[in-house]
């Protein structure tokens, strides 16, 4: 058994504790935005913050978050800068399968929640561990700059 | 598959005798069983086609044929639905079709089927067509509820009105009587100066579920009891299990179930993780079988020895053989381009609940009825007991043409009590994939003494992927997508000859790749007629220029991006420009320059893509920008770093480690031009990959003298 913090509500879980947190939202609890895409943390599909921090789900065992905050794509939208991020998203029409879109957020909310003047080598250093497959890349990084500008 | 003929008229007076259980008879055999009880309690609704539902509380339903992996469909098909309809966007809810030949069928396939940069092109008239019928019967039930003149009504954001009396009715209170009309055979549609949506830059209607978590797609299925699989299948084309350690994949803690199907083995369990530790454990052994010697090599070697041959003529003007004979200049080139995989973020997936008289299927696919009639193949059952649920795509790029992945879960289903999510990993996906085929192509043209091109002759060699999977598209030896572009070539050179040699190579399923044909002919195409612009030392966008007389919205195409491009200003050293220009079958003109630069140590960046595009009459003009931007970065991804290699029969690339794509660090600015007329709207999903790599490749060599014929470029510039 294990609890985890998710989106601010603890959750008691019966899973081993090497088990990536990924598999535990997504197959257990229930929380499907949080997306699969390599299961090397090689494409940031799988991002949620930890404490605040982008992490790559797929690679981070439940052992690794015990008593810190987890927070999935289902819950940013409640921070004052994830909500800007993703109106910034909406505005400038980001999507497009949006399979990525999900770790994309989670990402770029990281970055504008400690960085509000983001340089586009800054945007490269947070957001190039997110693969987008569509190729919005340029959408993203006008958003990020958009979402800062609101931050 | 068993479809029969219902009109249109025969289908909307079924459905208007039925009232409102109406929608069960349509629906019978299609949604699950929750989703009808909840149809069965809609209130009486007007369907006068497969594509609108209006219930009596005004709710405006649209059914989407063509499905969204991203290229926007889910708004595109939408707007042109309601503009002549007469209802605002944010009217309308959409839900994804059925599976139905009959009901959904792309003119342009003959199925339902979403691919080939197609789905404005096939539904810009039958979809405005259901729109104006709809909206014409809703007119005339208000018409005759007050007794008036038709034409003296108006409909507006769902609303009729007869303004000489300021009478209105909703489309809600009118669906039950408009239900009972007959159904116009002919209706007038606007004359696209008076279109109010068309043409305007609509915001996606999938995008806010797509930014906050709650789009699902095939892979976040969840069911009552549902299992989760992974699997392993042979790592060689045509190979079996040898042998695997059963014992131990279920002794780990959460694995249900070992299914062995010879070819493929799945491992059952309660969630991803015990299923990934099973399928580990089992440590499968593999008889190969007759593949398991074959590498990248003999494939090669094959297709070059298929290339000595004459093959199949797909184009013939003039004598190319005696003008390319008596030339001044004769210029000969090999081009090879490697297969590909499409690598969708969403690793292929299908959640399958198979029972005696009924198998219930929940994947996203870019071919319902492929999908439902594989599940119908493998189980035995009848189309009507065999239910498919589409989902969003999260991505197709053509990998969901093919419904393989359908075909095995539903066989790993059989063998499973209670439904069943199949998810392959990254490495089954990429090592398992139907590829982009190899391709071998031998170019030849001749030169007069002033550099102008007298003949042309283009032999491409590969398989022909639409003899398997569109048979009567195949005709004399010809696969019409493998010589897209290659056929349709707009430079006037008096004597051309285009070939195309049928090679299949058994080793790898190949399939369609976003750009197709064209994706690996316009790489061809605009390299060597690049080519022959240096042979004649000419600019290579006036020596095209030259060449498109007969072709001016080609030539305006290529004026508007050289132009924006800044093209022949200079460059700082290390630097060059490349243009590159695009027509194909897809009926949208493109013209692209990509500026790179080359380090000294031969590394390559992209700085700037400029694209101009004509594609016609334009649906949502933001769409078609975004469509461009992407399509750039997906041929960027291919055309430096992307191949599939074959040693000992199996892939060598396994994840993103080894499958390189674009990330944000590498991708370029690019900016879109866009040339707006009413022709007949062009495809604009994959033509932005197709002309990328040759505006890459020609600005290498404009950079460093390099001329690049085999892709991908990868280290190809370190010795330069």
């Amino acid at each position: 058994m294990a609890t985890l913090n998710i989106n601010g509500r603890d959750v008691t879980v019966d899973v081993p504790s090497d088990m990536p947190i990924l598999w535990v939202l997504r197959d257990v609890v229930g929380l499907t935005g949080t997306k699969f895409g390599c299961g090397m943390a090689l494409c940031g599909a799988c991002t949620v913050q930890l404490d605040g921090q982008p992490i790559r789900s797929c690679v981070t065992p439940v052992a690794a978050v015990a008593g810190k905050k987890i927070t999935t794509i289902e819950a940013i939208g409640d921070t004052p800068v994830g909500k800007k991020v993703q109106q910034a998203w909406l505005d400038l029409e980001v999507v497009q399968c949006g399979y990525c879109q999900s770790g994309q957020i989670m990402s770029a909310s990281a970055l504008v929640a400690k960085n509000a003047h983001p340089s586009d080598a800054e945007i490269d250093g947070a957001m190039s561990g997110n693969i987008c497959r569509c190729g919005t890349y340029p959408r993203i990084r006008a958003a990020i700059k958009q979402a800062a500008k609101g931050a | 598959m068993t479809t029969h003929a219902v009109s249109r008229r025969d289908f909307v007076t079924v459905l208007a005798t039925a009232g409102g259980g109406l929608l069960l008879g349509w629906r019978a055999g299609e949604p699950s069983r929750a989703a009808m009880t909840a149809a069965s309690a809609a209130p009486p609704a007007f369907v006068p086609n497969a594509f609108i539902r209006i219930g009596s509380d005004s709710r405006v339903t649209m059914i989407m044929n063509q499905v969204e992996m991203g290229q926007g469909t889910y708004t595109s098909m939408p707007m042109l639905l309601a503009e002549e309809l007469e209802v605002g966007l944010d009217q309308v809810q959409l839900e994804h079709a059925p599976p139905n030949d009959t009901l959904y069928a792309n003119p342009l396939f003959g199925d339902q089927e979403t691919g080939g940069s197609s789905s404005v092109r096939s539904f810009y008239e039958p979809l405005r067509r259901a729109g104006a019928t709809a909206r014409t019967m809703l007119v005339a039930a208000a018409a005759q509820t007050w007794d008036v003149d038709p034409t003296s009504c108006r409909a507006k954001r769902g609303v009729v009105t007869h303004p000489p009396s300021g009478r209105t009715l909703t489309y809600g209170a009118l669906a039950e009587m408009a239900a009972t009309l007959p159904v116009p055979e002919k209706v007038p549609l606007k004359d696209p100066k008076d279109f109010t949506l068309i043409g305007t830059p609509a915001k996606r209607l999938d995008a806010p579920d797509k930014v906050n978590g709650k789009a699902q797609y095939g892979i976040d299925v969840r069911l009552p009891g549902m299992r989760i699989a992974t699997v392993a299948a042979s790592p060689v084309l045509g190979g079996k299990v040898a042998g695997l350690d059963e014992a131990k994949a279920m002794a780990i803690p959460g694995v249900r179930q070992i299914v062995n199907l010879d070819d493929v083995v799945a491992v059952v369990a309660d969630h991803m993780w015990a299923a990934k530790q099973g399928l580990a454990a089992l440590a499968i052994r593999w008889d190969d079988g007759p593949n398991g010697g074959v590498s990248t090599a003999d494939v090669v070697q094959g297709l070059d020895t298929a290339s000595q041959q004459p093959g199949a003529v797909a184009r013939t003007q003039g004598n190319a053989a005696a003008a390319l004979a008596s030339a001044a200049k004769k210029i000969d080139a090999v081009y090879q381009v490697p297969f590909l995989a499409h690598a969708p973020l969403e690793p292929m997936n299908c959640t399958v609940h198979v029972e005696k008289d009924r198998c219930e299927v929940w994947t996203g696919s870019q071919t319902l009825t492929r999908a439902q009639g594989a599940a119908a193949r493998v189980t035995g059952l009848p189309l009507e007991q065999v239910v498919v649920h589409n989902h969003l795509l999260g991505g197709g790029f053509g990998r969901r043409l093919e419904y393989d992945y359908v075909t095995q879960a539903v066989r790993i289903g059989q063998q499973v009590e209670g439904p069943v999510k199949v998810v392959w990993t990254r490495e089954e996906d990429m090592q398992h994939g139907f590829y982009r085929p190899y391709y071998y192509d031998r170019m030849a043209a001749g030169l007069d003494a002033g550099g102008t091109p007298v003949a042309w002759t283009h032999r491409l060699v590969g398989p022909a992927i639409v003899a398997r999977y569109l048979p009567p598209g195949f005709r004399n030896g010809i696969d019409p997508d493998a010589v897209g572009a290659a056929v349709e070539l707009l430079y006037d050179i008096p004597a051309i000859q285009v070939e195309f040699v049928r090679h299949e190579e058994p080793v790898l399923n190949t399939t369609f790749w976003r750009g197709v044909g064209p994706t690996h002919n316009v790489f061809v195409i605009e390299s060597f007629i690049d080519e022959l612009a240096a042979a004649a030392k000419a600019d290579p966008v006036e020596y095209r220029r030259s060449l498109l007389g007969k072709a001016p919205r080609a030539r305006a195409v290529l004026d508007l991006a050289a132009k924006a491009a800044g093209w022949g200003q200079p460059l700082p050293a290390g630097r060059g420009r490349g243009v590159a220009l695009l027509f194909s079958g897809w009926g949208s003109y493109l013209a692209e320059v990509a500026e790179v630069e080359v380090t000294k140590a031969g590394e390559l960046r992209v700085h700037r893509i400029v694209c101009a595009v004509d594609c016609g009459t334009v649906i949502n003009p933001d769409t078609v920008k975004a469509q461009i931007e992407g399509g750039v970065n997906f041929g960027i991804s291919g055309a430096l770093w992307g191949e599939v290699t074959l040693k000992n029969g199996r892939v060598e690339q396994s994840n993103f480690h080894n499958y390189r794509v674009l990330r944000m660090n590498e991708a370029p600015t690019i900016e879109v031009h866009l040339v707006r007329n009413l022709e007949a709207p062009g495809g604009i999903g994959e033509p932005g990959t197709s002309i990328t790599a040759p505006a890459l490749a020609n600005a290498i060599f404009a950079a460093t003298g390099k001329r690049l014929r085999t892709l991908p470029v990868k280290d190809q510039l370190r010795s330069a």
